[in-house]
């Protein structure tokens, strides 16, 4: 049995090395993950009072006074659930159509294909265009420009991410409802739609996280203001802004406070996510495993 | 012969491969016709041409014509949801939807608005569960995922779920396959229960069930239809070499 060793020897130092690899991958990964985390805690929290939360900045906010950030909370959650909102609603037909009736065809890999490239363009690239419309249009930086472009930059990731859940449909399924009469629309409501729940759930979460995230996008068509919106076409502060104007401060009262604001989102994303995650727990009681 | 399916020189082909070669048979109405032979024979690509599921597949391509009562499923004016309302399918795996119990029994009649109010939904549930002798077991878990059930039941469920559209034609792919032998034999007492009243089409590999079940036997043979007829005649005194050979299990 000893004329084999040599090469088990060789396979099992190659899994050790690959396994170790990959440990190592996780060890970057978590780390920065915790040190970011660290960072905006352990800078952020001091700063994150009641007042942060439930107040729109003062006068002599921005040289460490009173205030808060209610406005950029606000604002920014408009925004997202604003775009988000919007971006739904294109991306779930587009998704679906793409499934139906384009499939692995020559023109749905067009469409994926340009979904891919524009879910590759910088969100300020977004924000320019959105920034050029506006003074073709002559509008003004306002919360509707805003939720306009954070559609566009949700758009792809969204339809993306939808595609890809979508396409794993199981077959099976959908010819149970076609047998009954159903027609592909109808299979696609009816039935895509609620197996893929979960998944489109999780798909839009994504894109939700990547909205109120973005900083870029929003800074020409939002603008920023110390007021909250009051309508759509007002100008709008959010956090991502909020975070970047703080941390340019040279008040070291105000950078903290940029911490906090960062903190803030941070926590919104993760109370996003974890509701989302557990309604697509409540969700999945139908759906075919 | 009261035929409820005439086939009529069917040609089908897979890109470029030909699976059925002129096929011409008739199915009687009523009855429970087996359609047997190896595998790869053409006996389930046979079976999708009656409700257009072959269609479904990419790259196909079928000529001649297959008539249900006397009209041509693949007429250019035909809508294919009433094609498969009228045909309906028992797949060879139970595919419940993915919904509760009661709504995979209602989506069919939802979707051709086949009654006026909730109560009449809820009676048709409760009659077409019964039906397929699935009522006792589930009636105080209509809401619970379809899923919950075994495959057994969710076979049963099938059933249901199909006969509840009122087709004229249930067509089965080896719909006992996936099944334990219990459940097997409950799902072909319920066909046996429903050819009265339903042209049932078979597809199955095996001897036994098509010998309990069937009243027409179709033998297949590399995409060919090799010989049909009253299942008297060909189990027991087959025409042709080859349908002899298979009955004696010699392939």
């Amino acid at each position: 049995m000893g004329m084999k060793k040599n090469r088990l020897e060789r396979r099992h130092l190659m899994e050790a090395f690959m396994k170790a690899l990959m440990y190592i991958s996780f060890v970057i990964v978590a780390g920065a993950l915790g040190l970011i985390l660290w960072t905006i805690i352990s800078r952020g929290l001091p700063s994150l009072t009641w007042d942060m939360v439930s107040q729109v900045p003062k006068g002599g906010y921005y040289m460490g006074k009173e205030g808060g950030i209610l406005n950029a909370i606000i604002g920014s959650l408009y925004l997202a659930a604003g775009g988000t909102l919007l971006a739904i609603l294109l991306s779930l037909p587009i998704a679906l159509y793409l499934k139906t009736y384009l499939g692995q065809s020559k023109w749905g890999e067009y469409v994926r294909l340009s979904l891919d490239v524009l879910w590759g363009i910088p969100s300020i690239v977004y924000g320019a265009f959105g920034f050029a419309l506006m003074i073709a249009f002559g509008m003004r930086a306002s919360l509707l420009a805003g939720i306009l472009v954070l559609a566009l930059v949700e758009l792809p990731i969204m339809t993306r991410a939808m595609d890809e859940v979508i396409r794993r449909m199981p077959a099976d399924l959908e010819h149970a409802a076609l047998a009954l009469g159903s027609t592909k629309f109808e299979v696609a409501l009816n039935v895509v739609t609620r197996q893929m729940l979960p998944g489109i759930v999780t798909a839009i979460l994504l894109a939700f996280g990547r909205g109120i995230g973005d900083a870029a996008s929003v800074l020409f068509t939002a603008g920023y203001t110390d007021r909250i919106p009051t309508s759509l076409m007002r100008p709008t502060a959010s956090l991502p802004l909020a975070v970047f104007f703080q941390l340019g401060s040279p008040y070291p009262e105000v950078r903290e406070r940029g911490y906090a604001a960062a903190l803030i989102l941070t926590i919104i994303v993760l109370a996003v996510s974890f509701g989302a995650r557990w309604l697509s727990g409540r969700l999945n009681k139908y759906t075919i495993k | 012969m009261d035929a409820h399916i005439q086939v009529k020189n069917l040609d089908a082909y897979y890109n470029k491969q030909q699976a059925l070669k002129n096929v011409n048979i008739e199915i009687p109405k009523n009855q429970i016709t087996v359609i047997m032979g190896p595998s790869g024979c053409g006996k389930t690509t046979l079976l999708k041409t009656f409700n257009r599921f072959f269609e479904l597949t990419e790259n196909t391509k079928l000529t001649g014509e297959v008539l249900v009562d006397g009209q041509n499923i693949y007429d250019k004016d035909v809508d294919v949801t009433e094609v498969r309302k009228v045909v309906g399918l028992l797949a060879q795996r139970p595919s419940p939807l993915p919904m509760s119990i009661y709504d995979n029994v209602v989506y069919g009649m939802h979707l051709h608005k086949m009654k006026k109010d909730r109560k009449e939904y809820k009676e048709a549930v409760r009659h077409y569960l019964e039906i397929a002798g699935l009522y006792e077991e589930v009636k105080k878990r209509m809401h619970d995922p379809a899923t919950s059930l075994s495959i057994g039941q969710q076979q049963r469920l099938c059933l249901a779920r199909g006969l509840a559209v009122e087709p004229e034609i249930i067509l089965g792919d080896e719909p006992t396959s996936a099944l334990d032998p219990i459940s097997s034999q409950n799902i072909e007492a319920r066909l046996l229960e429903l050819k009265q009243q339903y042209t049932t089409v078979i597809v199955t590999h095996t001897l036994r069930q098509a010998k309990r079940l069937a009243d027409y036997v179709i033998y297949m043979y590399l995409g060919e239809v090799i010989e049909s007829g009253p299942a008297k005649e060909v189990f027991g005194n087959p025409k042709h070499e080859r349908t002899k050979q298979y009955l004696e299990g010699l392939f």
